[in-house]
C-alpha cells in the first residue's frame, strides 16, 4: 500500500497514478490482507471444505431432479428430461394425499403444541416455590433429549392393545381396547399427543426466558394499582412474551412442511400409511427403496424450493413484526 | 377482599391452580418413564399393575441377558464409537469455523457466511445426500453416519454468537503481545466457553447417539448395526429370538426385555443429562433469535 502510493505520487504521468497503480494497488492490498490472515484461512479450510464437500455435492447432484436418471450412466451421463419429474408427482394420485398429511400433521402439532408450552411458562414464572419449579423445569426438557426409538418403546409399553397402561385402563372401565399405533383414526392423534408430551418443556424455555426479561417494577406497579395475578398475567406477562410467540410461531411456519420425519419413520406401519405418509417419508421409500431417484430428487427439490420461499418470507415477516428473525 | 392469613382468596385460588398444574406436568412425564422402567424390572410370570411393583420383587434379568449378548453389546460399542468420534469432529470443526467466522476484517467473510447460511435455509433433499455418500464409497462405513452432518449450522451460529459476546479488549490485548489466532483462541475464547461448549457438545452428541435414520440409510453391514437400530428392531420383532438369544430356562419376559433394552439405550443420556442441564438454558436462548 505505502508502496505503491509512493511510486504514484513520484509518476511523472497523472494517468499512471490513476488507471494503472491504483488497481494493483488494490489487488497488493489484497493479497496483503488475505496473507495477514493465512491463519484464519487455515482454520477455516477443514469448515470450507465440508460445506463444500457434503452441502454444496448434493446440490450439484440434485440435477438428477430433472434427468432421467440411470445409474449405470451416471449423473452426468443421464439424459436430460425438464421437468418431466415435478410434472410426474404433480399429476400422481398421491400428490395430494402427501401434501394434505404433511400440512395436517404439522399444523396440527404447531396449534396444539403452542398453548402448553405458554401455559407450562407461565406457571414456572408464577409459582413461588423454585425447587419445585426447578425439578419441573429439569424433568419436563428430559423427554426432548430422548430418541423416538426410545420414545417409541415407551409408546408401546403404554399404548399396546394387549398389556399397554391405556388399554389396561380402558378395559378396566369396560371399553373396547383401541390399537392406537396401527388404528387410521388415532395415529394422528398419538403423532401430535407424542410430540408435545416431549417437546412441551423444551419449547418452554424460549418463552420462560422472555417472561424473565420483562421488568419487574410493572407486576409491582399493578399489585399496588389493585390488579389480581390472574389480571397481571393477561396485562403484563402475555403482551410482554408476545414477540417471542410471534417469532416462533412464524419459524415454525416456515418449516412447516417439515411435518417430523424422525418420529414418523420410526412409528409408522402400513396399516396407518395413509394417514401418516409426509413429503419426506415418501421421498426415503420410492428413492432409496424404490430405486426412482429422479422422482425422488424432484420431489425432495420441490419441498427445498417451498420451504426456502416459506422461510424467507417468515424471516421477514418476523422482523417486521417482532424485531428480530432467525439470521 | 383478604381473609385471615393476609392473602386473598383469588390468590390462594391461583396458587393452587399453577402449583397443581406444574404437579401435574410433573406427574405426566413420570408416569410413563416409571411405568416403562417398572415393566423392566417385572419378574417372570407377574401379574399385577406394573406400576405398583415394589421395590422388593425387582428383577433385573432382562438387563443381565441383554447385557450377556454379543448382539447387544456390539451394538452399544459402536454407537459409543460413533457418538465420541462424531462429537470430536464436530467440536473441532465447530469451533474452528465459529472463530473464523467472528471475523470483522477477513476477506471473502461475507460470502462465506452467507454460503454457509443458505445452505441452512436450502436442503437439496435426502436423494442428493444419499447419491454423494454412494459416490464417496462411503456405504458401510462408519464415516457415512459420521461427516455429512459435521456441522450443524445452528450449533455454528449458537456458538459465533457467544464468541461475539467475548470482550474484544481481550484478543485484542493477546495480539499485542504477539499471539496468533489460533493461539487466542485456544487460550483465551475456549476457557471463556465452557457453558457454551458443553450445551453444544450435549446436542451433538445426543444427536449422535440417538441416530436412527443415517444408519437404516447407510449401514447395511448387521456389524455395524448401532443400539438405535437394533433397539427398534427389538421393539417390534415378532419373534425376539432373532436379536436376542433366549433360553429355556429365560427368567425375563419379552415385555420385560424391550423396556430393559429401551432403558439401556436412554442410560448415558439420563447419566450426562442433569450434569450439563444447568449449563443449557443460555446457549437455547443465544442461537434462537438473533437481532
Amino acid at each position: 500500500m505505502a508502496n505503491s502510493r509512493k511510486s504514484g505520487s513520484a509518476s511523472v504521468l497523472p494517468f499512471t497514478d490513476q488507471t494503472i497503480a491504483k488497481p494493483t494497488g488494490r489487488v497488493n492490498f489484497l493479497l496483503r490482507q488475505i496473507w495477514k490472515h493465512r491463519i484464519l484461512y487455515l482454520m477455516l479450510l477443514p469448515g470450507l471444505i465440508y460445506f463444500l464437500v457434503f452441502r454444496y455435492g448434493p446440490l450439484y447432484l440434485a440435477q438428477i431432479a430433472f434427468k432421467d436418471f440411470k445409474p449405470l450412466l451416471g449423473v452426468e451421463g443421464s439424459d436430460w428430461v425438464g421437468f418431466k419429474n415435478f410434472d410426474t408427482f404433480f399429476k400422481s394420485y398421491y400428490f395430494g394425499q402427501l401434501i394434505a398429511n404433511t400440512l395436517i400433521i404439522s399444523i396440527a402439532k404447531l396449534i396444539f403444541g403452542l398453548p402448553p408450552a405458554i401455559i407450562l411458562a407461565l406457571a414456572l414464572h408464577e409459582t413461588k416455590y423454585l425447587k419445585l419449579g426447578r425439578i419441573v423445569q429439569t424433568v419436563s426438557y428430559l423427554p426432548h433429549f430422548l430418541s423416538w426409538v426410545v420414545m417409541f418403546g415407551i409408546m408401546l409399553a403404554l399404548l399396546s392393545p394387549t398389556d399397554g397402561l391405556v388399554n389396561q385402563t380402558i378395559s378396566t372401565f369396560g371399553g373396547d381396547k383401541i390399537a392406537f399405533l396401527t388404528n387410521v383414526d388415532w395415529f394422528r392423534v398419538i403423532l401430535v399427543g407424542s410430540d408435545i408430551w416431549k417437546e412441551t418443556g423444551w419449547s418452554a424455555i424460549l418463552y420462560l426466558a422472555a417472561l424473565l426479561a420483562i421488568d419487574p417494577t410493572l407486576y409491582e406497579a399493578a399489585t399496588v394499582d389493585g390488579a389480581t395475578r390472574l389480571q397481571r398475567i393477561w396485562h403484563i406477562s402475555i403482551p410482554g412474551i408476545k414477540n417471542v410467540i410471534v417469532l416462533v410461531t412464524l419459524l415454525r411456519l416456515g418449516t412447516i412442511l417439515d411435518a417430523g420425519f424422525g418420529q414418523i419413520f420410526v412409528t409408522y406401519s402400513l396399516p396407518v400409511f395413509s394417514v401418516s405418509d409426509v413429503i419426506d417419508t415418501w421421498v426415503y421409500r420410492q428413492g432409496i427403496l424404490g430405486f426412482q431417484f429422479g422422482l425422488a430428487t424432484a420431489v425432495g427439490l420441490f419441498k427445498g424450493f417451498i420451504g426456502l420461499a416459506l422461510i424467507v418470507t417468515a424471516n421477514r415477516v418476523a422482523r417486521k413484526l417482532a424485531g428480530s428473525g432467525l439470521y | 377482599m383478604k381473609s385471615f392469613l393476609g392473602k386473598s382468596r383469588d390468590d390462594i385460588a391461583f396458587n393452587v391452580l399453577s402449583n397443581g398444574l406444574l404437579l401435574f406436568v410433573l406427574v405426566v412425564v413420570l408416569v410413563p418413564l416409571y411405568y416403562a422402567l417398572m415393566v423392566s424390572f417385572m419378574p417372570l410370570g407377574y401379574k399385577g399393575s406394573p406400576l405398583t411393583l415394589s421395590p422388593f420383587e425387582w428383577k433385573f434379568e432382562a438387563y443381565k441377558q441383554l447385557l450377556g449378548q454379543n448382539t447387544f453389546v456390539q451394538a452399544m460399542m459402536t454407537s459409543v464409537l460413533i457418538t465420541v468420534s462424531g462429537v470430536s469432529l464436530n467440536m473441532v470443526l465447530t469451533v474452528l469455523t465459529a472463530y473464523v467466522l467472528c471475523s470483522k476484517t477477513l476477506p471473502g467473510r461475507n460470502i462465506i457466511l452467507t454460503l454457509i447460511i443458505f445452505t441452512f435455509l436450502f436442503n437439496a433433499g435426502l436423494v442428493p445426500n444419499y447419491l454423494l455418500v454412494k459416490n464417496l464409497n462411503l456405504i458401510n462405513t462408519l464415516p457415512a453416519v459420521i461427516l455429512p452432518g459435521a456441522i450443524s449450522v445452528y450449533n455454528l451460529l449458537v456458538m459465533r454468537a457467544f464468541f461475539q459476546g467475548l470482550p474484544e479488549s481481550l484478543s485484542e490485548a493477546a495480539r499485542i503481545d504477539g499471539a496468533n489466532d489460533f493461539q487466542i483462541l485456544w487460550k483465551i475464547y475456549l476457557p471463556l466457553s465452557k457453558p457454551i461448549l458443553l450445551t453444544i457438545g450435549l446436542f451433538y452428541a445426543v444427536g449422535h447417539w440417538n441416530e436412527f435414520f443415517l444408519p437404516i440409510l447407510y449401514l447395511n453391514d448387521r456389524e455395524l448395526m448401532p443400539l438405535p437400530v437394533l433397539l427398534r428392531n427389538i421393539l417390534s420383532a415378532a419373534n425376539m429370538g432373532e436379536y436376542v438369544e433366549s433360553n429355556a430356562v429365560s427368567a425375563a419376559s419379552q415385555e420385560s426385555l424391550k423396556m430393559a433394552a429401551v432403558f439401556l439405550a436412554m442410560l448415558p443420556m439420563l447419566i450426562i443429562y442433569p450434569w450439563i442441564q444447568r449449563h443449557f438454558t443460555k446457549g437455547v436462548l443465544l442461537g434462537g433469535v438473533k437481532e
